[in-house]
């Protein structure tokens, strides 16, 4: 057992998946020599050299597209894009070509590529630099999407990642690269498609992702105080999306909360409220309630920021709205 | 065009190699316009984009390549889908969307992807193909495979980013692929001149990528073929990519929709003058070419075309129950459980 920061996970998670198949690759800007711009990829390109750890030009189309070929042809590349935002500067690569190839060949292209990118605000970079984007990747048919909150889920998560024959996108919030957790030794890996309870309760379920995980639980420690016991789901993987144990959780509770980093609509919270009040309507008995940032790009000065972000306070307001 | 290479002064490839570069043209050409025939007789639906006149840089380039080599095109492909050894009749049935389409009818026309045959897609978002070909050879290089990828695209695809980003990358990588600039002089509707920087809308841009400039007659299939048997050769000597301009001209519109009517009469009356394959069968019967050999080529092909045609239409529609199969490598569609 060693205690990680989030970003040395990422690294971890990295080398324990070239060591295991030498068909792994590693690609982005400034990922080997420097070691990542959040210092995410240190040690790698000494460890596996050159050729398997590679940095690229600016292009971002380049590296994605390039990690799709390189999969088409018996690789199993990992791309990092530096930063979520970019996605936009690539997106035909990633919603037309990889998402779609499979499909449209009936079967005959697989794609087990693997998208590393840094997501989300808290850093006061500004809105080109902190949008929290996992819901566009969702709105793609053919993208499978995870989002760990803690090194042990990054280490885990990223190898199943890598292991799926399918693309996989691996958002990763950047405020909690400098998070810390204890990671067992040896091999980790997690799966795909799986939600956790990070915090049991009966009272009422907030589902919950990525940075906003410290959140809400610490806002269910308040509500706690107030004698409400909340459930703290932890989604994990939007796409698959564990709706059983979303459904099996308002079963028990009767109240759910979505707390979610990215931009009002079309959100992720919104997929799931739809997907309860459709299949666990009777279980109900609060309205559901989606805590987002506001309908806005992030702005950069902290005190703005802080108020676009869901904050503790929120959360709790949210949950006791939810709750009648 | 003074000066592109001409077939003067090249080594050209024996006979029978030649033979059988005339055969693909031939049926590249048969196929086309029976896909044109069967479109206009509402049997196709949705868009096409045909080959007819620009068979040579497929046949010359195809004759160059060994049977685990990548080829990646656009949505004008059928024949480069065709010539790399695609069954025809499972081109045909894609076409008229049957179940034993290439791609179960769930490609069409502008996605043909025979990946068995190293048919690595027909891709319509243009100039997207060209980072997932440096990819392919990426991945050629980095196994230690012998492969080399092929990349056609158009002259309207210099100018979107793709190109830049993926020359450069196979450039500064030294990766083993070929791109291939099918320039025939139009966009969609737009004369490339018209839009572009440079003349020369791939040579002239290959020197910002440290590459030699090669401009040639895209219409004279043993200049073409001698470019590709040397490309491709360099690439799979691990020299590096090529970036090939082959000058030619598309018979007809730029899609089904489209009659080509902003083109001046004489140009295509001057193009028609220069179709590549009635040229390429003169050539070939003045290098001894046996005129019953040719004839029975042409013969071949038709026959090659009418029964995959038969078969195609005789073929089911595709089972409703297919629309949610394939999206993910376990077979299925499922987002949740
Ligand atoms: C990114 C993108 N922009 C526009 C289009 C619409 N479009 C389809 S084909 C085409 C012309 C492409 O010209 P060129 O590269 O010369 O190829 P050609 O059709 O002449 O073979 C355009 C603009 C597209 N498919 N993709
Ligand atoms: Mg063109």
């Amino acid at each position: 057992m060693a205690e990680l920061t989030y970003r040395e996970a990422v690294a971890r998670g990295i080398a324990q998946e070239m060591e295991r198949d030498p068909s792994v690759f590693f690609i982005g800007e400034d990922v080997a020599a420097a070691g990542g711009v959040f210092k995410t990829t240190e040690g790698l390109l000494d460890r596996f050299g050159p050729d398997r750890v590679r940095d690229t030009p600016i292009s971002e189309q380049a590296i994605i597209g390039a990690a799709m070929g390189a999969a088409m042809n018996g690789l199993r590349p990992i791309a990092e894009l530096m930063f979520s935002d970019f996605f936009a500067v690539c997106w035909d690569m990633v919603a037309n070509q990889i998402a779609k190839a499979r499909y449209m060949t009936n079967g005959q292209v697989a794609l087990p590529i693997v998208i590393r990118t840094a997501n989300g605000g808290g850093a006061r970079f500004g809105a080109q630099h902190s949008q929290s984007v996992e819901t566009w990747m969702m709105a793609i048919p053919g993208l499978k999407v995870v989002v760990p909150s803690t090194p042990l889920d990054m280490i885990g998560l990223l190898a199943a990642a890598v292991r799926d024959p399918d693309p996989v996108v691996v958002v990763e919030p950047k405020v909690l690269y400098a998070s810390k957790g204890d990671v067992p030794d040896g091999e980790i890996v997690d799966e795909l498609g799986v939600a956790r309870a990070v915090r049991e309760g009966g009272d009422v379920t907030i589902c919950v992702l990525g940075a906003m995980v410290p959140k809400a639980l610490e806002a269910a420690g308040r509500l706690a105080d107030d004698g409400i016991d909340a459930e703290v789901l932890d989604v994990r993987s939007l796409v698959p999306l564990d709706v059983r144990a979303i459904a099996d959780s308002v079963e028990r509770t009767g109240h759910l909360v979505t707390v979610e980093e990215n931009p009002r609509l079309c959100g992720w919270g919104a997929e799931i409220a739809s997907i309860v009040a459709d299949e666990k309507f009777y279980a109900l008995d609060g309205p559901i309630v989606r805590v987002t940032t506001p309908h806005l790009p992030l702005p950069s000065a902290d005190v703005l920021e802080d108020a676009a972000i869901p904050s503790v306070d929120r959360i709790v307001e949210g949950t006791r709205r939810s709750l009648g | 065009m003074s000066d592109t290479d001409t077939a003067e002064g090249t080594e050209v490839a024996d006979l029978e190699a030649r033979l059988s570069i005339y055969r693909m043209m031939q049926e590249g050409r048969l196929f086309e316009e029976r896909a044109r025939d069967l479109f206009l007789q509402g049997l196709v639906k949705g868009t096409s984009h045909l080959g007819i006149g620009q068979e040579a840089i497929a046949a010359g380039f195809a004759a160059a390549l060994e049977p685990d080599d990548l080829v990646f095109c656009t949505y004008r492909g059928h024949v480069h889908t065709l010539l790399r050894g695609a069954p025809m009749a499972a081109l045909m049935a894609e076409l008229l969307g049957r179940a034993t389409g290439i791609c179960g009818g769930k490609g069409g026309s502008m996605h043909l992807t025979d990946v068995s045959h190293g048919a690595m897609g027909s891709y319509a978002i243009v100039g997207a193909h060209m980072p997932i070909a440096a990819g392919a050879a990426w991945a050629a290089k980095a196994r230690g495979t012998d492969q080399v990828a092929v990349c056609f695209f158009g002259d309207g695809t210099t100018n979107i980013g793709t190109f830049h980003e993926a020359l450069n990358l196979a450039a500064v990588w030294a990766l083993p692929v070929v791109f291939v600039c099918e320039n025939n002089l139009y966009m969609e509707y737009t004369a490339i001149g018209d839009v572009t920087a440079v003349e020369h809308p791939a040579a002239d841009r290959a020197s910002a990528y440290g590459l030699e400039p090669i401009l040639i007659d895209g219409n004279d299939a043993d200049v073409v073929h001698t470019t590709a048997v040397r490309t491709v050769a360099r690439a799979r000597s691990g020299d590096g990519p090529s970036l090939v301009e082959a000058v030619t001209y598309r018979h007809g519109g730029h899609s089904r929709a489209d009659p080509g009517k902003y083109r001046p009469d004489e140009e295509v009356a001057e193009w028609l003058r220069r179709d590549p394959i009635p040229s390429y069968r003169e050539r070939l019967l003045a290098a001894g070419a046996d005129e019953g050999t040719l004839d029975a080529i042409d013969r071949d092909a038709l026959a090659a075309v009418d029964r995959a045609t038969e078969e195609a239409r005789e073929a089911p529609f595709p089972d409703p129950d297919t629309l949610e199969t394939e999206l993910w490598a376990d077979g299925g569609s499922a987002w949740r459980n």
